[in-house]
């Protein structure tokens, strides 16, 4: 359809020239209408990407020789595991610069040119098809993030920045000799001819641990999650969004792109490890979140719990696992970007972020708490909103897989419940409120604010699109780790993951808890 | 006896700025302040020359002399180090107006005395060579006003550089007595295992003793922190990298002997080992900025044993790319700091607290740079490693390959706190005076971070250059 537009690369680069385009600018409000009209740009600019068709491999290829010596390629396609990621990257950069609007005050231009590089720098992570380039694009994100961080966040900034440049970039130093690795024993840094390659399991098993490295701290599973939570806390809205948004899912998609595909005999010997550690991140993840005192802090920890149904759904080599997976990464982004968004909002009035300063706003300020209680009620997964379906399926692989495990997890999605409850009711009727002479969402907190409702509905009570975008793609991958490892076929395999996606959610969710009462 | 000119033009171009200010030293006075002003002129001039004799090749002075790919690769380096370290000594506060022109002598003899190592081919002219280049040295580190710290350090440099070449000499002497050849070609074809003969490896491992010394490879890199604080900021830039360079080609050039499996390559493994962790670790704990680059060097030299271990010309030549990207990222580092430290003071790190605020172009510089000896893409250090552990995996020294990754994350923390000094940390000395806001220094830095953005986005170009250079050493 337009074969001839270098999509990826335009929107690789469209970011990068705003950012150069920021840089004369001297007043404030230019930078921030100019960094939002880029981004819409941006989004439009992904446009030819509608052209995307399901069926096919590596779409929107651009292939040119970078490094001739080394083969090194500047090589980006995208197919149904990462165009989801791509669309939830472009779509995150405008709500990032409107909720921070007013939230940020100081070096506004600074601000904006590190979150058109993080854009950037994300895209280009999920349409490399180049190892090498997959990692330049991976650690140069890393550089914005942390000035993100250590400039513009709370007053523990400093020690939050550096924790998470410090884990991160330790965690991914042993990827890139994995990388290296896979070119001697492969001849090549390409991607998708890698994928066609068979190699020894030993290499698979030293190669699949350095990679898990990388990938579980960039999620973060337990125990590699200390430094979210401190990241999170600290940086500002439009911070924590782009990075509960688009970083965490770099950890996951790294799973799907490299780790099934590449060792997939090590992935299958390590799944029980991958398994086991996400059902703690799950259970610890939401265990610490009922304990918080500090929302965004609690919104931390329910990622770490998040994360680990979709670490779980790729591990489980189930297809409504990896479908799972992959929706709920989407969600995740969608859900919890929106409610540090609110965070943020909320932090611009109470100038806090602690329970007790926010308490009683229902009455005060209802439309802020209806936006609340609907991204409330998809963080834990209630029937119709988007965070059902995702954390559903996953159920569903799981139990197929083993009861024990979906057994397991049942508690997970009720602590989600209760600690996503026992804040929202403090915040909706909480007394004595403090929200008596706030005043409620203006336009521009309408604005981003509804971007996301509006696709938390639609996946809630319309997955079927979503899924048509990567069905194909997870067929792929699982049979391509089918032929090459012995998978364990689902001992309770009732076909439940073909019915899904043609049957509304109602039936989904009744059939699935049908399903957990006869276990 | 063969002397073609036509194949020293860098060397001559070099020789005659040397005598010209040797003129100008000796007529002492009001004329000699002017040296530092067409100075910059001629090192460019002699840079041109570089460029133009790149193709150059041919064996010179009964086959001692060689020129090659990699010697012109290595001189072009050279020369263009020499001509960014000139413009940064011109501005010199330590420095007594009437000792320019001696400065300038000294630094241009060193700079000649490199150029001449990259082409020894011959183990009595390369020691001629590295000696011409390290006197030089001798004088120039204790010229910092009258300071202590000068002095001391100049003492510190030369009794190790003594002891280093003195080990070297003895070492020379064994090898002689061992192979009866000094001619590094002929030597290749011997064999070099322990078997065969003791004698020779363990003059080689002495001789190589001068080249640590140079290169401040563990154990020999003591005096390295001490001079680096010692010395002034901008001699501190010059000794900090263009004598690395030297060093990395009398390796390059040696490796040829070299081979992976050997005794002697093992035990170059190990210090490269040693020397990088060491230096990371101690270099965690400093606050002297310079001090602390010191460190960060004896790290880098352990680096660059990786490309040089792996016997294949990729190796020498990601060796080679990796030491003249070391170079820029350390000139830009060192530009910095002796912008900001206009009246020659050394730097600590709370010296660097809001250089944002203070000078937004030097603190992006800064930045650029230290993420560059990170190695973080999209810089040049990025693609330096990445050559390096490219060609070294699989070639039998794989450990040495995942320390230096492991490494990295050490490093991260120190170069990060460079960044995290000028960006993130409030600006409360106030006793410091304002970093040089001129056009001179902030286009210096400037084109000094976009050279090392440029090599790191695309590297092909010079990269080709050093493979061509290594492979004629395979030939």
């Amino acid at each position: 359809m337009y074969p001839d537009i270098p999509v990826l690369s335009i929107l690789i680069f469209l970011p990068l020239v705003a950012a150069a385009l920021l840089l004369p600018l001297r007043d404030d409000e230019t930078v921030r209408r100019v960094s939002l009209a880029a981004s819409l740009i941006g989004l439009a600019a992904g446009w030819p990407l509608i052209a995307f068709n399901p069926d096919a491999g590596f779409q929107f290829v651009e292939r040119m020789t970078w490094v001739a010596r080394w083969g090194l390629e500047y090589h980006l396609a995208v197919d149904g595991i990462s165009i989801l990621m791509v669309w939830l990257t472009l779509f995150t950069l405008p709500l990032c610069v409107l909720c921070s609007w007013t939230y940020i005050g100081k070096r506004v231009k600074e601000f904006h040119i590190c979150l058109l590089l993080m854009t950037s720098a994300c895209i280009g992570v999920f349409t490399s098809m180049d190892l090498v380039l997959f990692y330049v694009f991976w650690e140069a994100m890393l550089i914005p993030m942390y000035l993100l961080i250590a400039v513009w966040g709370g007053a523990e900034r400093r020690y939050a920045s550096i924790k998470f440049f410090l884990y991160t970039l330790a965690g991914s130093t042993l990827l890139l000799v994995a990388i290296v690795a896979f070119r001697i024993a492969g001849g090549t840094f390409s991607i998708p001819d890698l994928m066609q390659q068979t190699f020894g399991f030993r290499f698979q098993y030293w190669a699949f641990l350095a990679m898990a490295l990388a990938f579980a701290i960039k999620v973060p599973m337990f125990p590699f999650h200390t430094w979210l939570p401190a990241a999170h806390v600290q940086a500002p809205s439009a911070g924590s969004v782009i990075l509960a948004a688009v970083l965490l899912k770099m950890g996951t998609y790294g799973f799907l792109r490299f780790c099934l595909p590449l060792t997939p005999e090590a992935s299958v010997h390590f799944a029980p490890l991958m398994i086991g550690v996400s059902v703690v991140s799950i259970l610890y993840g939401g265990a610490v979140a009922l304990g918080q005192t500090d929302i965004k802090k609690l919104v931390a920890y329910s990622s770490v719990a998040h994360m680990g149904f979709v670490t779980l759904g790729i591990f489980l080599f189930q297809k409504s696992g990896v479908q799972g997976a992959l929706l709920q990464m989407l969600n995740h982004g969608i859900v919890t970007g929106a409610l540090f968004m609110m965070i943020g909002a909320m932090y611009e009035r109470s100038h806090s972020r602690e329970v007790a300063d926010n308490m009683g706003m229902g009455k005060y300020l209802p439309a802020f708490m209806f936006f609340w209680g609907l991204y409330a009620l998809a963080s834990f997964g209630f029937p119709g909103t988007n965070g059902f379906v995702g954390e559903v399926l996953v159920f569903v692989a799981a139990f197929q897989q083993s009861l024990t495990v979906g057994a397991l997890i049942v508690p997970g999605a009720l602590l989600a419940a209760a600690y996503m409850f026992r804040v929202s009711l403090r915040m909706a009727w909480g007394s004595p409120s403090t929200a008596k002479t706030w005043n409620d969402l203006n336009r521009r907190e309408w604005a981003y604010l509804l971007l996301p409702a509006v696709l938390v509905l639609w996946i809630g009570l319309a997955p079927a699109p979503f899924l048509r975008l990567i069905d194909p793609s997870i067929d792929r991958l699982l049979a391509d780790l089918r032929g090459r490892a012995p998978v364990k076929e689902a001992p309770l395999a009732l076909n439940h993951a073909d019915a899904v996606r043609h049957e509304p959610p109602a039936i989904l969710a009744s059939a699935a808890i049908a399903k957990e009462v006869r276990q | 006896m063969n002397l073609d000119l036509a194949l020293l033009v860098p060397e001559c171009a070099m020789l005659l700025l040397v005598a010209v200010l040797f003129v100008q030293a000796l007529s002492a006075g009001p004329a000699s302040v002017a040296a530092h002003r067409w100075l910059p002129l001629g090192a460019l001039v002699v840079l041109a020359a570089s460029v133009v004799a790149l193709p150059a090749e041919g064996m010179l002075l009964w086959d001692a002399y060689k020129v090659d790919g990699l010697s012109q690769f290595f001189k072009l380096c050279v020369a263009g180090g020499f001509c960014i370290a000139v413009l940064n000594a011109t501005r010199q506060p330590t420095l007594e107006e009437g000792k320019r022109a001696d400065y300038f002598l000294f630094l241009g003899v060193s700079a000649w005395g490199l150029m001449l190592l990259a082409s020894s081919a011959e183990l009595v002219t390369l020691y001629l060579a590295l000696e011409l280049s390290s006197y030089s040295l001798y004088v120039l580190i204790p010229l910092r006003g009258r300071t202590r710290e000068g002095a001391e350090a100049g003492v510190k440099y030369i009794l190790f550089g003594a002891a280093a070449t003195a080990i070297s000499l003895y070492g020379l002497s064994y090898i002689m007595a061992a192979h009866q050849t000094t001619y590094i070609a002929a030597l290749a074809a011997r064999d070099w295992s322990w078997a065969a003969s003791p004698t020779a490896v363990v003059g080689l491992s002495l001789f190589l003793c001068g080249m640590f010394y140079k290169l401040a490879l563990f154990p020999f890199h003591f005096w390295c922190p001490d001079v680096y604080q010692g010395s002034s900021n901008e001699t501190a830039a010059y000794v900090a990298t263009l004598p690395k360079l030297g060093a990395v080609v009398v390796l390059v050039r040696l490796a040829a002997v070299l081979h992976p499996g050997l005794e002697i390559t093992t035990a170059i493994a190990w210090l490269g080992v040693i020397s990088m962790t060491f230096g990371n670790l101690c270099a965690l704990v400093q606050k002297d900025v310079k001090r602390m680059l010191g460190f960060s060097s004896v790290a880098h030299a352990g680096y660059v044993t990786v490309g040089l271990v792996s016997g294949t010309a990729e190796g020498l030549a990601a060796a080679a790319f990796y030491a003249l990207v070391y170079v820029v990222m350390n000139l830009l580092c060192f530009w910095v700091v002796a912008r900001v430290a206009v009246d020659g003071r050394n730097l600590v790190l709370s010296d660097l607290n809001g250089l944002h605020r203070r000078s937004p172009v030097l603190a992006f510089a800064l930045g650029v740079g230290a993420f560059a000896l990170v190695g973080l893409p999209p810089t040049a250090g990025f693609m330096g490693k990445l050559f390096l552990i490219t060609a070294a995996w699989n070639h039998g020294y794989n450990w040495l390959v995942i320390a230096l990754t492991l490494n990295s994350a050490i490093a991260i923390y120190y170069y990060l706190s460079l960044v995290r000094h000028a960006y993130t940390e409030p600006d409360e000395n106030t006793s410091l005076p304002a970093p040089d806001q001129s056009a001179f220094s902030l286009g210096g830095a400037v084109a000094l971070a976009a050279a090392t953005l440029v090599l790191g986005i695309v590297p092909s170009p010079l990269f080709e250059k050093a493979v061509q250079a290594g492979m004629a050493l395979f030939g």
